[in-house]
């Protein structure tokens, strides 16, 4: 093994897995720490490239707090070979990992502010070190909301700790679901629906929103309505990505790339290619 | 002697300078006859240079053909370009051991010092180009950093325009005015000479011992009347001005349609690019699965999975993935690296089965664009 | 009746209504409060009023025998419930239960309905209204049937 005179962006490190938790039937979330060393730091929105031994990696966003130096949490959804070896890796499974990369959520820019975060589906995972550090500074922002939209009662994400955040007296919680079934009697309705029913100050108003294309882009639609200027609504995008350096010209988006320029945007800066079809 | 100086040496000091390099421990890579083109391999001797041959190039075509005289470099660019050596084809990056239950990894490590012979000035450009995209971001390609650091060049002045190419409107040629080591210009009208322009430190040093005269004016007026005649013969240009405006604010133009029923995403362009820089990763395994290995490749925007997406790529239509490839080569790439993508060499057009010419292609959009930069049509 | 116009004016629904178009709307209001559980409208009655939601929050649903009633939407202050008195056969297709106390202003159709006949600048403007909501929930309805949220392999 040779040392290289400055560590090389393409070689990952290797990470244990110290517990595995079944969220779904498809979906895992995997808390690893580093087989040597201490995790770096990271900032809520960024994302690592997991690597499965021969198989891939992917770009999963960090799901963890950004103050817990002791590992990284990481909710992953099968959808293909590379996701699958990685979802199946059981307690000290041993994997490879590159990163914190990428631009984070504009938690300095909303000091002072009020917050509305919109999370859709598997979007709540990107989000949740955002609403981490919001309620673990809370005194520095002032309204905070939470608007999850998820596709059944049965399927919510982190059920237990939206719970738990609910019960924060300043902070207001709204969960809807795409479909009831007997048990619900919450909301009913798409997230976009819900923000029009909020308190907040358009002008002061700093907006997260992360989950599928169509949800974000009719979510950020209706936070504009509602007063918000595209300037301080942010989206998490997605890309194909395979170097997550800003080197192999994959994940291009107009002309950002979104491992180094995203993945968290600013509405603005993305509009115009936002609304190209193809693009 | 000084960066600039200039001097002039015969076919028996230009083989000095070759076997200096080849002294030093470089791998010397020029340009050569094969398979019925030009392209660049290593070489050792001035003889397996392309002595009087040329380079017939139009829209999809390309062949050699004999010149009148002997002239070393009387073609312009080939199918290869330098980045196949800075920037290569297929690179391991890592291999990777499995041992019980844990994992080892071995770096690459191997490093190369090229010394190119008969860079062309658009060819200068795109080197820079690259530097500036493996470089000059946040991570840095170390490999690419390792095979740039004793790179030596020496580059040529073109004494004939290229059927395909357009450096002057792009600004990037036809003279090599920097990123050069030294710099060759032909001289053939009497005995077979060549001026020699010191770029460098490193380039003084390797005419060290090499037998030379000083060069004349008329040495130095025949070199100018050369750059002139290039200048003057070439057959194409792109209007640069406005261009990143006029490409991102015409996503939904009609021309798009019409250059996909043409093109047939065979990803030759990009290919031949100097600038072209896409890659992919493949990891694989050996059969027992005791060691993995990671390899990145060349990969082109015109594959339908270079975008692929869970479910889908996002970019279906051909259409698309043109209108990717020209938007970030003329405009995006001006906002992400400083400069424009193109340099001008006509390898894309040359080498394009159908001959789409983006020269004609920005042209045709700029025509029907009507509104004036900055006022996107039907709205974005 | 001034209260009752002021109200109207302020819900979201009527926001930009001319002063004197308010007035007439606000003839044909009254206030009404209904306890967690009891039901706005029912599927099959003649849609006779329809409501302001002002607090509270309204299920939308529609019964099946054998089945749980299946909650399409949730409705909450600022919401109008009820949009099919504007059109023959004016009959409702689905139950809107109060799934909270709810208080809302509630608007006899029948008297609505009579006033935009004789007056079709009042008939013009509820049109428009109506089809700007009916606009907004196909579309939310849309979003609901594309099950966004799905893995690939559902």
């Amino acid at each position: 093994m040779s040392a290289a005179a400055t560590p090389d962006p393409f070689v990952p490190r290797l990470y244990r897995v110290i517990r595995s938790t079944r969220e779904a039937r498809d979906t895992v979330t995997l808390e690893i720490a580093p087989l040597a060393g201490q995790a770096p730091r990271f900032q809520p929105g960024q994302f690592n490239m997991l690597y499965a031994f021969g198989v891939g990696e992917i770009a999963i966003s960090m799901s963890g707090d950004a103050e817990d130096r002791g590992r990284f949490i990481h909710t992953v959804r099968t959808v293909g070979a590379v996701s699958g070896a990685i979802t199946s890796l059981d307690a000290n499974g041993v994997l490879g990992l590159r990163g914190p990369f990428g631009m984070p959520w504009p938690m300095d820019e909303a000091q002072g502010r009020d917050v509305v975060i919109v999370a859709g589906g598997l979007g709540l995972a990107p989000l949740r070190p955002a609403i981490y550090h919001l309620l673990g500074h809370r005194e520095r922002y002032r309204r905070v909301i939470l608007l999850i939209g998820m596709r059944n009662p049965g399927e919510i994400l982190y059920r237990r700790q939206v719970e738990q955040w609910r019960q924060n007296l300043d902070v207001e919680v709204e969960v809807t679901v795409d479909r009831a079934d007997a048990t619900w009697h919450g909301n009913v309705g798409v997230v976009p629906a819900l923000v029009g029913r909020m308190p907040f100050d358009p002008a002061s108003t700093l907006a997260m929103v992360c989950g599928p294309e169509i949800m974000m882009r009719f979510t950020a639609s209706a936070l504009h309505d509602a007063g918000i200027a595209l300037e301080q609504i942010y989206v998490s995008m997605e890309r194909n990505m395979k170097c997550a350096i800003g080197l192999c010209g994959h994940c291009q988006f107009g002309s950002q790339f979104i491992c180094k320029d995203g993945p968290v945007m600013r509405m603005d800066r993305i509009a115009r290619a936002f609304g190209t079809r193809e693009i | 002697m000084g960066i600039g100086a200039t001097l002039v040496v015969d076919r028996a000091g230009l083989q000095g300078i070759l076997d200096a390099l080849i002294a030093r421990g470089y791998e010397l890579l020029g340009p050569t006859v094969r398979d019925g083109a030009i392209v660049y391999d290593p070489i050792k001797h001035i003889e397996e240079l392309p002595r009087g041959w040329t380079d017939r190039q139009a829209a999809g075509t390309y062949r050699i053909e004999p010149r009148t005289d002997e002239a070393l470099f009387g073609y312009a660019v080939g199918p290869h370009s330098w980045k196949r050596f800075l920037h290569p084809p297929i690179e391991r990056l890592w291999q990777m051991r499995r041992q019980g239950d844990s994992l080892s990894v071995e770096q690459r490590t191997e490093v190369k010092r090229f010394a190119f012979l008969g860079v062309r000035a658009c060819e200068l450009h795109a080197i820079a180009i690259q530097d500036k995209v493996f470089l000059g971001g946040p991570y840095r390609d170390v490999a690419y950093e390792a095979r740039r650091e004793d790179n030596f060049i020496v580059a040529v002045n073109c004494g004939t325009a290229g059927g395909t190419c357009f450096c002057v409107s792009m600004q990037t040629g036809p003279k090599a005015d920097c990123g050069f080591d030294l710099a060759l210009t032909e001289l053939l009208r009497g005995p077979h000479e060549f001026l020699v322009e010191v770029g460098s430190a490193r380039g003084a040093e390797a005419l060290a011992g090499i037998r030379s005269r000083a060069a004349d004016p008329a040495d130095l007026e025949a070199a100018a009347a050369a750059l002139a005649h290039t200048r003057a013969s070439i057959g194409r240009a792109l209007e640069t001005n406005g261009i990143r405006e006029l490409l991102q604010n015409n996503p939904e133009h009609p021309r798009w349609d019409q250059i996909a029923e043409r093109c047939l995403g065979c990803a030759n362009c990009t290919m031949v690019c100097p600038t072209c820089f896409c890659t992919t990763v493949d990891d694989h395994t050996d059969l027992a699965g005791q060691v993995a290995v990671r390899e990145r490749k060349w990969d082109s925007c015109f594959t339908l999975d270079f975008s692929y997406l869970h479910g889908g790529s996002v970019r279906k239509q051909t259409r698309s993935r043109y209108r990717q490839w020209m938007t970030h080569k003329l405009a995006n790439w001006i906002e992400q690296f400083g400069t424009s993508g193109c340099v001008g060499c006509g390898r894309c057009i040359t080498w394009c089965p159908v001959g789409i010419d983006i020269t004609e292609e920005a042209a045709a959009i700029r025509a029907e664009a009507g509104q004036p930069a900055g006022r996107a049509r039907g709205g974005t | 009746m001034a209260g009752l116009e002021k109200i109207l004016l302020q819900h979201p629904f009527f926001r930009g209504l001319e002063a004197q178009l308010g007035s007439l709307i606000a003839g044909c209001c009254s206030n009404v409060r209904f306890e967690s559980g009891g039901y706005l409208l029912r599927e099959g009655a003649s849609a006779d009023r329809f409501f302001l939601i002002r607090e509270g929050t309204v299920a939308l649903e529609i019964i099946a025998a054998g089945r749980s009633p299946g909650t399409f939407l949730t409705l909450g202050p600022g919401e109008i419930v009820g949009i099919s008195w504007l059109t023959p056969p004016y009959r409702w297709m689905f139950d809107a239960r109060a799934a909270s106390a709810v208080h809302a202003l509630a608007v006899d159709a029948v008297c609505l309905r009579t006033k935009c006949e004789s007056d079709h600048d009042l008939g013009y403007e509820l049109m428009k209204r109506c089809s700007s909501l009916l606009v907004r929930r196909l579309h939310a309805t849309r979003l609901q049937l594309l099950d966004l949220y799905a893995g690939p392999a559902e």
